[in-house]
This record gives structure tokens, sequence and C-alpha cells, in this order.
């Protein structure tokens, strides 16, 4: 069979499940290429200094590439606690890039399934892929087994798949959960599980950079059968004890809260300890801080309208479902 | 110094009322050594949508071919313009799929949506994305960056006005960094066209 009789598929094919490792070898060479160089020109540089010729300062910043990029991390502060009605769920606001403060207000605490959600630690984008893909898992698990009611999909399943997921990838995919929800099987449960792939059930817990302060909070207050307004004050109280202690975390408070008949109560933000806009809008701004048209010097302006629709327009007929 | 800050750059988008900017600068360098002066890292994949890929110069064009190719196949799939909501998830899924032997870029996604409100979204090497309601940046210097846009940004601006903050911003922050700069372009995208600038930058 020819290219050409070949059915469209081919072309289209959704491409293979899983990571893709073709730049793996690339990027190892493109590390290697820049350690030799650099060890090429400090040799080069020490003869000529041995020989009496000038040797230039090194520029600041123009050295070789020596490392990978950082990927964004959430340095972060998470935590969790079972109380009488359910479960409380924690997270700060903060993404960093270095030392650098990449999102103010970023969402951690993720939807896994109607009667789950997780809180993620770590690299930014592993958290959201494992979560994201463990969800979607779940749902089409739910669909199969024709479960009548969210919480008929148990806790111990989201574990085992995230945990299996982590474990496979031997610690590379640096998720570091805490998992909160409720089932019909054994109530309000909640779990925290390490990007090794180990997994704890615990009454309360807490992870990320700055879960040292908030596991204090928590030592030193948590009890069995909380109410659930003293539980969510609890949770605010270590995961602020995180934002205004651990540099990693930040900004503000987010709080989910989720009962033993499976309704969710997710607060985005529950706490805005470090909200700056009523400081801002105070600021009288200078007029030079507007930017008037015409400051900026331009070589060429050019306005090209939209195109608009460039294929066939149909008109669209409701459907018949009746 | 990570293999990101090899070739240089610098971008910028920021949302306005109704209409949404991006900029960039245009140097292709070598580590210290200039190399050219209009290099090309902002893209524009429809009429409604534009991406800056800020990083190392190769995987941008790489990228580029690749996001140009799954567009071509979404539009005769679907037989309509990816949504930038959309697009932004497409190159999210496209990076983490390489999350072990990742494209050294730092994207980032500005559009109109389907009601024509503004979109911007950044992200990371391996796809961990931000969505924000203000501006989003990239590049070798996004501290800079970061501290002219909290300065000058303030919300629902004019076409114009937008422009001019953009190109402010981006000016001023590339002149505090030795690997960005050498002239910028900035595009605004408003519910009826594009509006291209070149804009007159330091040569040094």
């Amino acid at each position: 069979m020819s290219e050409f009789t070949r059915p469209m598929e081919g072309a289209t094919e959704i491409p293979p499940a899983g990571f893709n490792f073709e730049n793996v070898s690339r990027n190892a060479r493109l590390m290697e290429a820049w350690t030799n160089a650099k060890e090429q020109a400090e040799a080069m540089r020490k003869h000529h200094a041995q020989h009496g010729m000038d040797v230039a300062p090194m520029m600041a910043g123009g050295g070789y590439p020596n490392h990978m990029p950082l990927a964004k991390k959430t340095g972060t502060t998470i935590a969790g606690i079972v109380f009488k009605g359910g479960v409380v769920l924690g997270a700060d606001t903060r993404a960093t890039n270095g030392d650098e403060v990449a999102e103010k207000n970023c969402r951690k605490i993720h939807y896994v399934a109607d009667n789950m959600y997780c809180c993620g630690a770590g690299t930014a984008a592993d958290t959201d892929q494992t979560t994201a893909l463990v969800a979607s898992q779940l749902e089409l698990l739910r669909m199969d087994l024709h479960l009548p009611h969210a919480t008929s999909l148990r806790m111990k399943t989201a574990v085992t798949r995230i945990s299996r997921l982590l474990f496979r990838y031997q610690g590379h995919v640096s998720a570091a959960l805490i998992l909160g929800g409720v089932d019909k099987a054994e109530g309000a449960q909640l779990y925290s599980i390490h990007p090794h792939g180990s997994s704890m059930r615990f009454a309360y817990t807490a992870m990320g950079s700055g879960s040292l302060a908030a596991i204090s909070v928590l030592e030193s207050a948590w009890e069995p059968d909380m109410e659930e307004a003293d539980a969510v004050t609890l949770v605010q109280r270590a995961i602020t004890a995180g934002i205004f202690n651990d540099l990693g975390s930040g900004s503000n408070c987010d709080i989910c809260v989720i009962k033993n008949d499976g309704a969710v109560d997710y607060q985005r933000p529950s706490l805005t300890p470090n909200n700056t806009a009523p400081f801002r809008a105070a600021i009288t701004r200078s007029s030079r801080m507007d930017m008037k048209p015409g400051t900026t010097p331009i070589l060429d302006s050019k306005f090209v309208p939209h195109k608009g629709a460039t294929l066939a327009d149909v008109t669209v007929t409701e459907m018949e479902v009746s | 110094m990570s293999i990101l800050s090899y070739n240089g750059g610098a971008m910028v988008a920021m949302a306005g009322k109704d209409c949404v900017g991006i900029a960039a600068d245009r140097r292709l360098g070598v580590q210290l050594t200039t190399l050219a002066t209009d290099f090309q890292k902002v893209f524009q994949l429809n009429d409604k949508l534009f991406v800056g890929l800020a990083g190392l110069a190769t995987d941008v064009q790489t990228l580029h071919q690749e996001l140009q190719f799954r567009l071509g196949l979404y539009k005769l799939k679907e037989e309509r313009e990816m949504t930038p909501q959309v697009f932004s998830h497409l190159l999210s899924q496209l990076l983490y799929e390489k999350r072990f032997g990742p494209y050294f870029i730092e994207p980032i996604v500005a559009g109109l949506d389907a009601k024509g409100k503004p979109f911007l979204s950044g992200m990371d090497l391996i796809g961990a994305t931000m969505t924000a309601e203000d501006f989003v940046v990239s590049g070798t210097c996004t501290g800079n960056l970061h501290g002219m846009c909290e300065s000058l940004y303030k919300p629902d601006m004019d076409p114009d006005t937008l422009f001019e903050t953009l190109a402010q911003s981006l000016l001023s922050a590339v002149d505090r960094d030795a690997i960005s700069g050498w002239g910028g372009v900035v595009h605004i995208i408003t519910k009826d066209g594009v509006t291209t600038k070149e804009l007159k930058g330091r040569q040094d």
C-alpha cells in the first residue's frame, strides 16, 4: 500500500503514552561539550599567565553553562488534618524559580476525584501532572465500575496508583503529596506520599520546606474529633507559620474541607495575610509612571487585520435529541 | 549559569482592556558574542494567538516547527482555530513529555480567548504552567522585567498605553542585562487585528 492510500489515522495518530527520552543524549552531550570547553579555556588562561602574557579578567556571567536548568519548584508549606466531620487540607500559594518568586498565587491543592483532593510540594510540573494523570485514571475507573456515588471510589486506590507511579520513577518525579478525602469503606482519611513512592496514613501531617513550622503548630494543638471551625483555624495557623517562617513559602493560604458526606468546601483564598492591593491603591502614582503614546522611539509600525475564519463557514443546526 | 542563558534574550506579555501584548528583544548571541540582531523568538500562531519562546535558540526553532505542525493538524481535524487556553495546555504537555530530556525553553503564551478577553500564561522548561491576569515574563532578565512590570503595569490599559508600557518595561529591563537587547519587537493584539512595532533600542 502506498502512502497515498494509507488511511488518515496514520498521520494523526495519538503519540505513544509516557515520557519521551529523545533529547536525553543530546542534552548530555551538550553538558559534556561545555564542560570540556571550560576546562580548555582555563588551561589556556593558566598557560598565558605562566608565560607573562596579559590575562583578561573573567567577565561576570561570562562562564560556560555548567548545570542543568532548574525547574520551577513549589518550596512549599502543605498540611492536612482529620477532624470529626472529615478532612481539612491547607497550602500556601508561592512558587519559586531559584530565589525568585515565580508566582504569587499558585494553586497547590489539586483535584483528584470528587471526594479526594491532593496537596503537592516539590517540582511544580511533577505535582501538577501526577495528580492530573491519577485524576483521569480514577474518573475512567469510576465510569468503568459504574460507581453510584463519588465516595464509592476508594482512597486506597488513589494512594496505590500514585505511589506505584512515583516508585516506578525512583524519586526522579519529585512530587511530595498529601492526599486527603473520604470514602464509604473507611471514612475520612489522610495520607502522605513521598517522591520515592512510600506512603503513610496520618491523623495530621505536613510536608514541604515549611513542614517544620507547620508540624510544630499541629503537634501543639491537634486533638481527636475537632469541630470543623477549629480544624480549619488550626490548619490556617499551620500554613501561616510556614508562610511567615519559611522563605520558600508565602502569599495566601488555601483551604479545602472534604466532609464525611462527600461535600467539598474549597476556599481559595482562605486567608490573604500578604495582600498588597490596599497599600498600592493608597500610593499616589507620579504621572511620569503613565506611559504616554509616543514615548518610545520606533523604527517601523504595521497593522495587520485578522484574517477571520479561513475554513468554510458552516451553518450549525441543533441536533435532534428527543 | 545554565544552558537557558547561552543565547540570551528576554520577553514579556501583558494584558490590557480587551487587548493583549507581547514583546521580546532581538538578540541572538553565543554567550557574550552577539551574532544577530534580528532573531525572531515571538511567533504568531493564529489571528489571536502568540507564543514567545525564550531559551536555547536551537530549541526555539525546533519547538516552533513542532507547534506549527500540531496547530496545523488541530485545524484540519477540528475545523477551527485553537484558543489560547487549549494551546497553553498542548504546549505544557509537549514540554512535560520530555520531562527527563527537556527542550531548554521557557515559553510565554499571549492571546485573546473566544470571548475576546486577554489570556496570558507562562511555563518553565518542563511545562509547569502559571496563568496570570496582569503580566508574564521569561528569559535571562526576569528579575529586571518583574521589577519594571510591577511598577509600570496598571489594569485596563488601552492598546496604545499597553504598547508604551510593554516597550518601556522591555527596554529598561534589557539595558541592565548584558546578553539581551539590540532592539525589540512589540505585538499588540486587539479584536480587529495585530499591530507590530519595531523598537529603536541601544546597540551595545
